[in-house]
């Protein structure tokens, strides 16, 4: 058995009729770190919550080791470690308090110090939960999730409201635990821990994954663009044909999947015409720029499928 | 150590010392069970007690009993859980190996231990001091105080259902304080009660495990009586049970 998580057409519907997941599917190899990557409300924590078992899906089927982590409880525990999206800590406790409680719900557990030395929250055992900040809680959480030396580790949202340190700290952490072989699957909403820590990625949005791939295909797949203004008197009409250039008064915008070409030509026209690209700019799409369109482009296919349905009936 | 028992001295361990560490749910657990049994004593010297079967120190121990359940395993435990429920441990919890029922098990232990030990040094006091004469039937007195602790726990996880934070914790726990006092033999000894109300009375929730202690410390009277009371018992047990698993939320609502 090759995949640590299978998920496949999963859906999950809340009381009220609404459906946060849509029918989704994936597969993450052992010993990858996987994304999901979504704005707020792209279902991403109603699908972590199926894989973790704390739900049952309304369709489909999650499977991870081998196991059903909803109706196989336990004989999947024991071997993930989950760390929630906001995390729950009897406040009055202290930090030693709370590992030593959830040590002792933890077969095999790692010594309560290596856990949190791996975090960085030994000087701060002493300290009760609710003196502790924002990012030290995040902290906790991640300690408390490596505790059961897990095969698999989901977390949600795992830097949110870490400082820069913390965030490549807690990177670090993660791809170290990569490389002993534990797989990861992870949701953020920032972009560049998607691109800097994940081996594959999937863009959801409004419940249903839109892209996937590494990195770099998934940027890939989207084009890259030119960006500049004409000088007065030049109208956009004068560029070449091939270049498909979009105007807006005198700024144009040309998107290609060919960029070193598009640009090429470009240039060689402005020279031969003696024209001056004002605030001239090409970059090749960035995750953020994928994840932007792709997000505008869903919200205009979902009207449609709504207009269909009106019409349908 | 099996795992259940080690899963569960850990989260009642954990829920032994935020219980030392909260001031309110302390009171609740120590001093207002002692203040209650006071509040008993003086008011059944003025209903007239001494026809009792127990005489007034043998109602008083039996009353007393109940009262230390109710107090502390009831309402202690609707706090507990719903602050935990609140502050998302319990949701947390349920991403670790604990099963649920262990999750429940191990936040009710505190409060059954301090309640147990409650009705030990009652039970003692009484016997020494208040010269009750001494539980004719011990095994039908730990029976009915085991049977007491497990439905209490189930009800207190039912009643969190209703409960939406820890300060409505006291509104919502008042119903069934009130019904079992008056009508489960706590304040009001059943005997006071006139016939059709005492028939009634014995179908409440907590009448049935009220028998068992009577019949402990007085000894087993009608064996009818205490078929009734077991079956009674059983039967809000099972609607307990029901309760819970229909209604019990283990994260806030949204």
């Amino acid at each position: 058995m090759t995949n640590a998580i299978e998920a496949e057409g999963l859906r999950r519907g809340y009381s009220g009729g609404f459906e946060a997941v849509r029918g989704i599917s994936f597969t993450v190899p052992r010993g990858e770190i996987f994304a999901l990557l979504g704005t707020n409300g792209a279902g991403k924590t109603s699908t972590v919550e199926l894989l973790e078992g704390l739900a049952a899906p309304s369709a489909g089927t999650a499977r991870v080791l081998g196991h059903d982590p909803y109706r196989e409880r336990a004989a999947v525990r024991p071997r993930i470690g989950v760390m929630l999206q906001e995390g729950g800590f009897p406040s009055d406790l202290t930090v030693a308090e709370t590992v030593r409680m959830w040590a002792g719900c933890t077969s095999n557990a790692r010594p309560a110090r290596e856990a949190l030395d791996a975090v960085g929250l030994a000087s701060r055992e002493k300290v009760r939960i609710k003196q502790l900040s924002g990012g030290e809680r995040r902290r906790l959480d991640l300690a408390l999730a490596l505790l059961g030396r897990p095969e698999v580790l989901f977390l949600d949202e795992p830097t949110t409201g870490l400082d820069a340190e913390g965030r490549h700290d807690t990177w670090e952490l993660v791809r170290a635990l990569r490389d002993e072989g534990t797989t990861v699957l992870l949701t953020t909403h920032y972009l560049e821990e998607a691109e800097s820590l994940a081996d594959r990625l999937a863009i959801m949005h409004q419940g249903r994954i839109v892209l996937s791939g590494t990195p770099s295909e998934v940027t890939a797949a989207r084009p890259a663009r030119i960006r500049f203004t004409l000088p007065e008197g030049i109208a956009p009409a004068r560029l070449p044909l091939g270049l498909k250039a979009a105007a807006e008064g005198p700024r144009v915008e040309i998107r290609t999947h060919a960029l070193q070409d598009a640009l090429g030509e470009l240039l060689d026209w402005a020279r031969e015409a003696g024209v001056r690209l004002h605030g001239l700019d090409a970059r090749s799409a960035t995750l953020e720029e994928a994840f932007l369109e792709i997000a505008s482009r869903t919200d205009a296919l979902d009207v449609d499928r709504d207009g269909d349905l009106e019409t349908a009936r | 150590m099996n795992a259940t028992a080690r899963r569960m001295t850990s989260l009642g361990r954990a829920e032994l010392t935020l219980l030392g560490r909260n001031k309110n749910n302390l009171f609740i657990a120590l001093l207002m069970p002692l203040l209650m049994i006071f509040v008993l004593r003086s008011s059944l010297g003025q209903m007239g007690s001494d026809e009792l079967p127990g005489g007034m120190a043998g109602t008083t121990v039996i009353g007393g009993t109940g009262l230390v359940l109710v107090l502390v395993v009831y309402m202690g435990l609707v706090s507990a859980l719903v602050a935990r429920r609140e502050e998302l441990v319990l949701k947390r919890l349920r991403t670790g190996e604990a099963t649920d029922l262990e999750i429940l098990g191990g936040a009710a232990l505190p409060s059954a231990a301090i309640a147990l030990l409650q009705c030990a040094v009652l039970a003692v006091g009484g016997v020494l001091v208040l010269d009750v004469p001494a539980p004719r039937r011990p095994d039908l007195l730990v029976l009915g105080l085991l049977a007491a602790i497990l439905l209490l726990a189930g009800l207190a996880a039912a009643t969190t259902a209703i409960t939406r934070n820890v300060e409505s914790a006291g509104l919502t726990t008042l119903p069934f304080f009130l019904i079992s006092a008056m009508g489960s033999g706590l304040m009001v000894p059943l005997d006071l009660l006139p016939d059709p109300a005492a028939n009634i009375a014995r179908l409440l929730p907590f009448s049935g495990v009220m028998e068992f202690v009577r019949a402990g410390w007085l000894g087993a009277g009608d064996t009818e009586d205490l078929l009734t009371a077991a079956l009674t018992t059983l039967v809000w047990g099972a609607l307990t049970v029901f309760a819970v698993r229909t209604w019990f939320r283990w994260e806030p609502r949204r």
